[in-house]
């Protein structure tokens, strides 16, 4: 009826391990304290600069034509010129990329999430480790756009704005006005 | 009038039923730290509840993982934000799935067995053998029983958990082509330690419930053949509906 007494500790033995290193996983790898447990590929790190991230994450692909080359390390803020500075871990079998690339934020579908991408330059020389991409777009805020929307309409609606409001200066104003308020 | 009286009856008979399992866990918790230095009784009864349980758990978390994945994946797909996946699926494993499911086949597989052997000790007399040789059978049996189920049902919902999660990773990212960094970085971004420790207040509370059940039941079996059964059927039917009015409970407390 028994088992016996090695079976019964090994038994006993993994079981307790199993879990403890569930409970292990679950608090280093699900939560934001996460902890890299394996090695990385060969890489370069490429660092931007952006006014707004948004809601960019750390681990967000960084894409080219949709082809993905990299992913998002890390997010700090530069305190300086008060802008986020993006760090991204590039696979090193795409070190071809022209130094005048620039990179920008955008949204996965309507509500998904936010990644990074470039877009080639006409530069003759490619980027290094550690080099900073100079030309960079922020990402889309939907809340800043909708208020812009709004404006405009009250703009329009009202009458001494609507004779002289053309649609072009409206649309030249609008992006000054985000740039302004990020 | 007599219906009345009935009513009466059973809501007092039920009363003293309550009663006796509260003064059952005190009774437990009282002996236990002394239960707790016999190691090896508890180490067989952890192998007993736990490792026993582990291929039954292991194969359901999966499922239900791979389950969560398929069908979350399809609602998000609508809202073209299928990386959400990795959070709903950790959310809904460690928060609510892993915890309740966990207990529900604990309650089956482990608390069962329990409540059986428990039963069948009482019908063959063996527990009062112990009583006539003035071995306390609640400090020998029934104690190492109860702690075994206490630290094995934590340990089984947190692989529970991980588990589903890997299955939900199968279907999201493997079969179904989600972004592996975006699931993993969103989970990461939303879960917080929280969220975790909810659910592992949760698996402890139901692993206490669910020992507690069974090894009442059983220890209090009527020493028939039938009575052994009927405690066994008590048993899953009591920790089904203890569990799910206790995780309601703890959800309401932790929001």
């Amino acid at each position: 009826m028994r088992k016996s007494r090695t079976t019964l500790n090994l038994g006993t033995g993994t079981f307790v391990l199993l879990g403890f290193a569930a409970l292990l996983f679950l608090t280093t790898q699900t939560t934001s304290r996460g902890i890299t447990l394996f090695a990385n590929p060969p890489h370069y790190d490429l660092t931007a600069k952006f006014d707004n991230v948004g809601d960019l994450k750390v681990g967000a692909p960084v894409s080219m034509s949709g082809v993905e080359m990299g992913r998002v390390t890390k997010i700090a803020f530069d305190p300086k010129e008060y802008k986020a500075v993006v760090t991204m871990r590039m696979d090193a079998r795409y070190n071809q990329l022209p130094t005048d690339s620039d990179a920008s934020i955008y949204t996965q579908g309507l509500l998904g999430g936010k990644f990074i991408g470039l877009t080639p330059g006409g530069a003759d020389t490619y980027l290094k480790d550690k080099d900073q991409i100079d030309f960079t777009q922020s990402a889309f805020v939907l809340e800043n756009m909708i208020g812009q929307v709004l404006a405009n309409f009250g703009k329009s609606s009202s009458p001494s704005d609507s004779t002289k409001s053309a649609p072009d200066t409206q649309a030249t104003a609008a992006p000054k006005a985000m740039e302004k308020k990020q | 009038m007599n219906l009345v009286s009935e009513l009466w009856t059973s809501l007092i008979e039920s009363l003293v039923g309550l009663g006796a399992v509260v003064r059952f866990l005190l009774r437990l918790v009282a002996e236990s730290p002394r239960a707790l230095l016999r190691v090896d009784v508890i180490a067989q009864q952890i192998y007993n509840s736990g490792a026993l349980s582990l291929v039954i758990i292991m194969l359901s978390g999966l499922f239900v993982g791979m389950v969560l994945g398929l069908q979350g994946f399809e609602l998000l797909q609508r809202f073209g934000s299928e990386e959400a996946l990795g959070t709903a699926a950790a959310i809904g494993l460690v928060k609510e799935l892993g915890p309740v499911i966990t207990a529900l086949l604990f309650a089956g597989r482990a608390g069962t067995a329990l409540a059986s052997e428990l039963g069948l000790m009482r019908a063959t007399d063996q527990l009062s053998a112990m009583e006539v040789m003035a071995v306390d059978p609640i400090r020998r049996v029934v104690v190492p029983r109860f702690l075994g189920g206490v630290i094995a049902m934590p340990l089984l919902a947190a692989i529970f958990s991980v588990i589903g999660i890997y299955g939900a990773q199968l279907i999201g990212v493997q079969i179904m082509g989600v972004d592996a960094g975006s699931f993993w970085s969103q989970m990461r971004a939303s879960v917080g330690l929280s969220d975790i420790n909810e659910g592992f207040v949760k698996s402890c509370v139901f692993g206490v419930a669910c020992s507690l059940i069974a090894v009442y039941e059983g220890y209090h079996a009527t020493p028939t053949a039938e009575g052994v059964g009927q405690a066994t059927t008590r048993t899953v039917i009591t920790s089904a509906v203890v569990i799910l009015f206790f995780d309601y409970l703890i959800t309401a407390a932790f929001l």
